[in-house]
């Protein structure tokens, strides 16, 4: 039965006698296997409000995110959070809706310098395990009435509530893009030049290491980023060569969608620490020999190893505890992910807290049981 | 204004609490004499004053878990304070509780401009978390109006905004990390140096959560690079309407300016007179300010005057220099000086979608007449953050609860046309009882049920955010 409506969703949940796969677009195939009913968001769509002048939006959850795109980009505008297309990386189909989105925090390049999808989210419906429909937040850019649930529900996969409607900040697509790009830097190199091109006064907006390419985005006025990259050039950034237009679009679409890997197997991690700590982890690592993408000045890090036994999750885990960071296991067969805990495991004060969240916001335990760990 | 009803027993185990307290404390750190506490009662909400059972300043993080412990145990109320200029009442204390001031907790712990990044203790002040990465180009982007004396501890539990934020967003989007204690005393560490969560984003959570979930010690702070340079234009215009399409086509535009700033007539015309920047006597007027170099910035300046023009503006002045911007900031700058200069005043705070500006504006106008007190409107236009000021005499009866009135009514509509009723100021006790108007009872308990998860016993600063009634069996347990 396809559910249209957050009344019938709601009444989907009230009905459950088991536990429930909540699934937007599915084009996700991570966490923990979940063994439950599917329930879909995909009949609720539809875009309620977009006022460009406002640079907000407000859609149902299971909108197909290409359609908000679209509608977007008619104006002028984006989602400057830059969510992924994961598909070709993980192999699954289907399209992307924009509850999947903010469910799972999904976040590119540009949010070191704009913000995570967290940080555009304005407000939420959404309906809870035992059927509750419930609201925070609105549509309005400065909010503070109460807590910030719309924080805790992005990012939260499904596991406190099905997301039904979302509003959004959008930001408009800048009228010209650059990318400053160097060859054979090493790892740490790279992380240097992207520190120094991040610290100076010139708003970069993407910083990455990516084939052996070092990535230093710029966005703006055409005359702007003509000018940012000179001064960049003339200076932390000498002897980087400019990519302009489609060329350089297509660098930052590759990154984002995390294109190297998508044709080559093995496991795949999603690794978060502070950037000039990346390099040094993945060193630390050597004996897996992983193949390793930068992103957010060396913040991200996307690693590839072999997918066997726990894919490497001890030894990563171990290193990010002493210094700090989370590590997800994006990619993996369904049996590793069984017995890897893909995401990461929260210390045990953070832990009870979560659990205790988990409690009052889904009493019976149904919603993606597992999903996120216990 | 309600507040609960002190709790005998606690008051009458005053001194057994605070023999306790100086028993986990260094000398001098527990303030207990009646006439010392009562620098305590009240923050920048200042119709509202009760002093509290003791105030306690401890300097390290393992002293404010000392004092949880023991609060804890006695079943102690503990309000936290940072600076108290709090507009909300966010840190008024009922004569229970012990406030818990983080002010000697100001050290600059690590700064780390390779990664963007500085951990302080939480009272550090706003302003001197700048302060502390200056010189090397950097900066820490929320600006509250009050960073001189607000604390890091403050703007986390409030989730502050200033006027810069419509380019580098509130507290929360500049929030990497915090150390903090928890009702029970036990330590906890959220996020950190690297970004966003592994799991549920519980910082996301904590920022703004007025003091009621836990007492943040400690916070790692994104710092960014200090641009070359910024500069503003100053437009006027005859109505708030024209005005407020002109914030609308801007934006539209593609343009991002730092600060769009609204005042109206009223406000224009108190701030001339107290300040003389030489404004246009008109109904609207805007400072809009963009950033870059000197070319990047004529190059924005230039499309937003053009934008402008079309509105048929009264007037306009692109900045040219330093001493043209300071002089266009001048009279934005001392506008609530300047309304406090004519009378006491009450500033609000929501939010409302930027097209119904021309709305809200005139409606907030009929009421002004209604209600027989003056309104003056200075805000930031571009995310729709209105702080309507309005006049009061505090010494003529009726006139506070008048004007109480007044401002839940203008609340009221911001709800009502889309928005919010707070911004940046935060619920306190100031909007507790407003709240209903926002959200239903379902939406009020899974906030409830949130706080019992952090402080089962309902310690942490309990008397505010939600309507008393709604949480009276909880505070009582
Ligand atoms: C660990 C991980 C990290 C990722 N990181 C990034 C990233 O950094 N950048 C990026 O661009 N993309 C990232 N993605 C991809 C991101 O999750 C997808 O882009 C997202 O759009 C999926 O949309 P979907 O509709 O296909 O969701 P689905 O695949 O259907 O669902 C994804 C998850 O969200 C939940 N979910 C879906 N809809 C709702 C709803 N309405 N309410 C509540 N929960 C819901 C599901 O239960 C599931 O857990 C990541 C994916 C994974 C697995
Ligand atoms: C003239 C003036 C201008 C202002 N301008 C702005 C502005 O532009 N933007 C804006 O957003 N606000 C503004 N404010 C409001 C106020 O400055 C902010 O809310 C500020 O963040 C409060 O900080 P504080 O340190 O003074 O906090 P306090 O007033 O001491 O406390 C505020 C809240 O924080 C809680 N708290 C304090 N310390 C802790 C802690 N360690 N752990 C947990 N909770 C804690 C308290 O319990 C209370 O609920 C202004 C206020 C004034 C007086």
């Amino acid at each position: 039965m396809t559910l249209t409506t957050e009344a019938d969703l709601a009444e989907a949940i009230v009905a459950a006698n088991g536990p429930l796969r909540v699934q937007g677009g599915g084009t996700r195939d991570i966490g923990a296997p979940v063994d439950g009913a599917e329930l879909s968001t995909r009949g609720l769509t539809g875009v309620t409000l977009y006022e460009p002048g406002a640079l907000t939006l407000v859609a149902r959850a299971g909108t197909p995110l290409s359609e908000i795109e679209t509608l977007l980009a008619a104006e002028g505008q984006r989602l400057a959070f830059e969510p992924g297309d994961m598909r070709a990386l993980l192999g699954t189909k289907g399209a992307s809706t924009i509850g999947g989105v903010i469910a799972t925090n999904a976040s590119g390049p540009r949010r070191i310098q704009v913000g995570a999808a967290r940080d555009f989210c304005l407000g939420v419906r959404f309906v809870d395990g035992q059927g509750q429909v419930l609201k925070n937040g609105g549509r309005v850019m400065k909010n503070v009435t109460g807590y910030d649930l719309v924080k805790l529900m992005t990012g939260s996969w499904g596991t406190l509530g099905v997301l039904t409607e979302v509003s959004l900040k959008v930001l408009a697509i800048p009228e010209t893009e650059a990318t400053l790009v160097c060859e054979g830097q090493s790892a740490e190199t790279a992380v240097t030049s992207m520190a120094a091109a991040l610290g100076s006064p010139f708003d970069v907006t993407g910083a990455a290491q990516m084939n052996g390419q070092t990535m230093i985005r710029l966005e703006g006025l055409e005359q702007s980023v003509a000018y940012r990259a000179k001064a960049l050039q003339d200076g932390v950034l000498n002897g980087f060569d400019v990519v302009e237009g489609a060329a350089s679009a297509a660098l930052w679409s590759d990154l984002r969608d995390v294109t190297p890997f998508a044709g080559k197997d093995g496991a795949v991690w999603r690794i978060s620490v502070k950037p000039s700590d990346g390099p040094a982890l993945v060193r630390e690592l050597g004996t897996m020999s992983p193949d390793a993408i930068y992103d957010w000045g060396g913040g991200l890090v996307w690693l590839r190893v072999a997918d066997e036994g726990d894919a490497g999750a001890q030894m990563i885990r171990d290193d990010l505890s002493h210094i700090g960071g989370h590590a997800t296991l994006i990619r993996a067969s369904a049996a590793t992910r069984a017995s890897v805990p893909v995401f990461h495991p929260e210390p045990a004060p953070i832990a009870a807290l979560t659990q205790g969240l988990r409690a009052k916001f889904d009493p019976r335990g149904i919603l993606n049981p597992g999903l996120m760990g216990a | 204004m309600q507040m609960p009803t002190p709790d005998a027993a606690i008051l009458a185990r005053k001194d057994q609490i605070v023999k306790r307290l100086q028993s986990v404390l260094p000398d001098g750190a527990v303030v207990h004499d009646p006439i010392q506490t009562r620098v305590y009662e009240c923050d920048a909400l200042t119709a509202y004053k009760c002093p509290p059972l003791c105030a306690v300043l401890p300097a390290t993080t393992a002293e404010v878990s000392a004092v949880m412990r023991v609060c804890h145990e006695e079943g102690v109320p503990v309000v936290p304070r940072g600076a108290g200029t709090s507009l909300a009442g966010g840190a008024l204390p009922t004569a229970d509780s012990v406030i818990l001031g983080v002010a000697r907790l100001n050290d600059v712990l690590e700064t780390d401009y390779a990664n963007r990044m500085i951990r302080v203790q939480s009272g550090r002040t706003n302003l001197s978390v700048t302060g502390a990465v200056e010189e090397e180009g950097f900066f820490y982007a929320p600006d509250p109006s009050s960073q001189l004396a607000c604390a890091i501890a403050g703007n986390i539990a409030m989730n502050s905004g200033g006027a810069h934020c419509l380019k580098y967003g509130v507290t929360t989007n500049n929030l990497m990390g915090v150390t903090m204690v928890m009702a029970d005393g036990e330590v906890v560490e959220v996020g950190g140096a690297h970004l966003d969560s592994g799991g549920l984003d519980l910082l996301g959570l904590i920022c703004g959560s007025e003091g009621q979930l836990g007492v943040v010690t400690e916070a790692t702070l994104r710092i960014l690079a200090k641009p070359e340079g910024a500069r503003p234009v100053l437009v006027g215009f005859d109505s708030n309407e024209v005005a407020g399409a002109c914030v609308s086509d801007i934006i539209k535009s593609g343009i991002l300016p730092v600060a769009i700033e609204f005042m109206d007539r009223p406000c224009i015309r108190a701030t001339e007179a107290f300040a003389g920047a030489g404004y246009p006597d008109c109904e609207a007027l805007l400072i809009i300010e963009v950033e870059g170099s000197d070319a990047e910035i004529d190059d924005q300046l230039a499309r937003i005057v053009k934008i402008a023009r079309a509105h048929n503006p009264v007037e306009l002045r692109e900045s040219t220099s330093a001493e043209e911007s300071a002089k266009i900031w001048l009279g934005r700058k001392s506008a609530f000086g300047a309304m406090g200069q004519i009378n006491d005043y009450m500033c609000l705070d929501g939010t409302i979608p930027v097209s119904e500006l021309p709305l809200v504006l005139r409606r907030i106008g009929e009421m002004s007449k209604e209600y027989g007190l003056d309104v003056g409107n200075v805000f930031h236009a571009g995310d729709g953050n209105m702080h309507p000021l309005i006049l009061f005499d505090a010494n003529k009866p009726g006139d506070l609860e008048k004007c109480e009135a007044f401002g839940a009514d203008i609340l009221k509509l911001c709800v009502e046309v889309g928005g919010c009723l707070t911004g940046e100021h935060g619920v306190g006790v100031e909007k507790r009882d407003l709240m209903v108007s926002q959200y239903n009872q379902t939406d009020l308990e899974i906030q409830l049920a949130v706080k019992d998860v952090f402080d089962p016993a309902w310690l942490l600063n309990p008397a505010k955010v939600f309507p008393l009634a709604s949480t009276e069996t909880r505070r009582a347990s």
